[in-house]
Parts: structure tokens; sequence; C-alpha cells
């Protein structure tokens, strides 16, 4: 136990089972909306989908994305659990992240929920490689922009 | 056929999950892009709990999708959505990279983004550019080519 406690790698151990445990609730939510609803839990798809107008989905659809804010909110107020955002304040980054999202998730045809957790949890090929390709390259930008 | 009953149901399930999703961004940090930037930061400071979150979120939704695969229907009468049978094709790759580089630049995908919009009001401008993005897309897949059509409707997710 003395090795959980240990600084040097209890922040890590922490991160992880504060990840691990945010994961079984993510997995929950996921399958609950396939089981119950038959619906996939890709964020950037529905998003996009209420874009669009009134599907015959709309309602739950808007209820599903109304209901991270609201998460967030009950974690916040509810479960009194501490919340600390850093964001970058760039306008260009901002707008340029925002568009390369917005446009790369509709081409590709999903995003981190859509490709990497539901994708993968249904082993689609098209989504492992999607995930594959975002993870390395969001991860040569983050290197990329240390270097500038 | 659907009932006024499973409606109401089916829109319970939806607010119910997503709701668990927003508090499984929240407990794991990855509503934060400092959090998740962290992760990608591999020649940094590592921070892995973005795979922690990966670990059991993908095996528990397997095991959904399981049961769901199992029944001939969803619990509240909606059929269940097909395998994609779209192929490997330019379009995912440039998609996924696209989205990627974008996702490195700020640290926020979609869900947290709008997870945040009640946190950070920086998070409006992001998914105000994340929507002008996406209709952008469809614009343009509309615009390229035939094979756009089925892309236009709806990808896998």
């Amino acid at each position: 136990m003395e090795l959980l406690t240990t600084p040097a790698v209890s922040p890590v151990l922490h991160g992880l089972s504060r990840g691990a445990l945010g994961g079984v609730l993510i997995g929950v939510a996921a399958g609950l909306l396939m089981l119950a609803n038959g619906r996939l839990a890709g964020l950037s798809g529905l998003f996009a989908g209420l874009l669009g107008g009134r599907s015959a989905t709309w309602k739950e659809d808007l209820l599903f994305l109304a209901g991270l804010p609201l998460g967030a909110l009950a974690f916040r107020f509810l479960l009194g659990g501490e919340m600390h955002l850093t964001l970058t304040s760039s306008p260009l980054l901002l707008l340029g992240g925002g568009l390369l999202v917005g446009f790369g998730t509709r081409l590709g045809g999903g995003c981190t929920s859509g490709h990497a957790v539901c994708g993968l949890a249904r082993l689609s090929p098209r989504s492992l490689v999607a995930t594959l390709l975002f993870m390395v390259a969001a991860m040569a930008t983050v290197a990329a922009g240390k270097l500038l | 056929m659907s009932t006024a009953r499973q409606d109401i149901a089916r829109l319970a399930a939806a607010l119910a999950a997503g709701l668990l999703f927003g508090l499984g961004l929240a407990v794991s940090g990855m509503v934060n892009p400092a959090k998740v930037l962290g992760f990608l930061d591999i020649f940094g400071h590592w921070d892995p709990s973005l795979a922690g979150v990966m670990a059991t979120a993908i095996p528990v939704t397997a095991v959904f999708y399981r049961l769901a695969a199992r029944r001939p229907a969803a619990l509240t009468g909606r059929p269940l959505p097909p395998s994609p049978a779209r192929p490997i094709d330019r379009r995912l790759v440039a998609g996924a990279l696209l989205f990627g580089v974008g996702w490195g630049a700020v640290g926020f995908c979609p869900g947290p983004a709008i997870e945040a919009l009640v946190l950070d009001g920086r998070a409006w401008i992001f998914v105000g550019a994340m929507a002008a993005g996406m209709l952008g897309s469809k614009c343009w897949s509309r615009r390229s080519s035939i094979r756009a059509h089925d892309a236009g409707t709806e990808g896998d997710a």
C-alpha cells in the first residue's frame, strides 16, 4: 500500500482509477442507449443530426446531449466533485480546432465516442483505423505545438 | 409501431444515458482539455488517465451491445442499427486525421466540448466553430462526389 501513496506513483494511479470509474459510467451510458433505444452514442453524429433539423429521433437525441452538461453540474453540485478546466484562450485555436473537429468527425463518420468507444465495442475495423489515425494525429499535433 | 409508453421510456433512457455519460466525463476528468492533452503529450509528462477510461468504457459497452444483439429489437421496440458496411476509404482516413489535429490543438472532442458549455464560456466558441465545420463538411460532401451521397446521410456514429 505504501507504493500506492508514494507521491511519484499515486497521481498516476489516482488518474487511472478515476479514469476507469468514469469509463464504466460512459460504458453503461453508451450501452443503455443501445439496449434501450437502439442508438449509437456517437456524439459528433448526434450533434450533427440535430443541426440537420427535426429527424424522427431529434427529441431523444437532444435529451441525450443535454444530459452531458447536466452530468457535469450533478458532479459538481450534488456530488461535490472538483472540476478544473484549463483551456486555451486563443480565439484562433478555439475556432480552428472547432472547425477541424467538426469537419473531420463528419468526414470520418465519428469522434472519440463514436469510433473509439462504440465502434471498438462492436469490433468495427473502420473504427479501429479511425481511432489509431486520430490518436496519432492528435499526439503529433501536441508534439508539434511544443516545438513551436 | 410505437406506444406512448415506449416514447416516454425512450426519452427517459436518452436523458439518463446522457447524464451518465456526462458524469463519466466529469469523474474521469476528461471534460478538462488539459487532462486530455496530458494523455496526448507522449513525449512530455504523460498522463495515462484517458487509457484508463477506454480500458473500462469499451468492454462495458461491448457487454451491453452483446445483450442488445441477442434481442430482436431494442427494449423500447426500436430496431437495432445494422453493422456499418462502408469500406475503409479516403474519407475515413482524411476525416480522422483532420479531427485528430483539431483535437490535439485544443484538447476538446465533441462530447467534452458540449459538456463544458455550462463550465466555461470559451467552449461556446469551440462548439460554434464545430457546428460550422460539420455544416461545411455536409456541403462539401454533397458537392464532391456521388459516393459522398451515402456518407452524407449518416456515418457510423
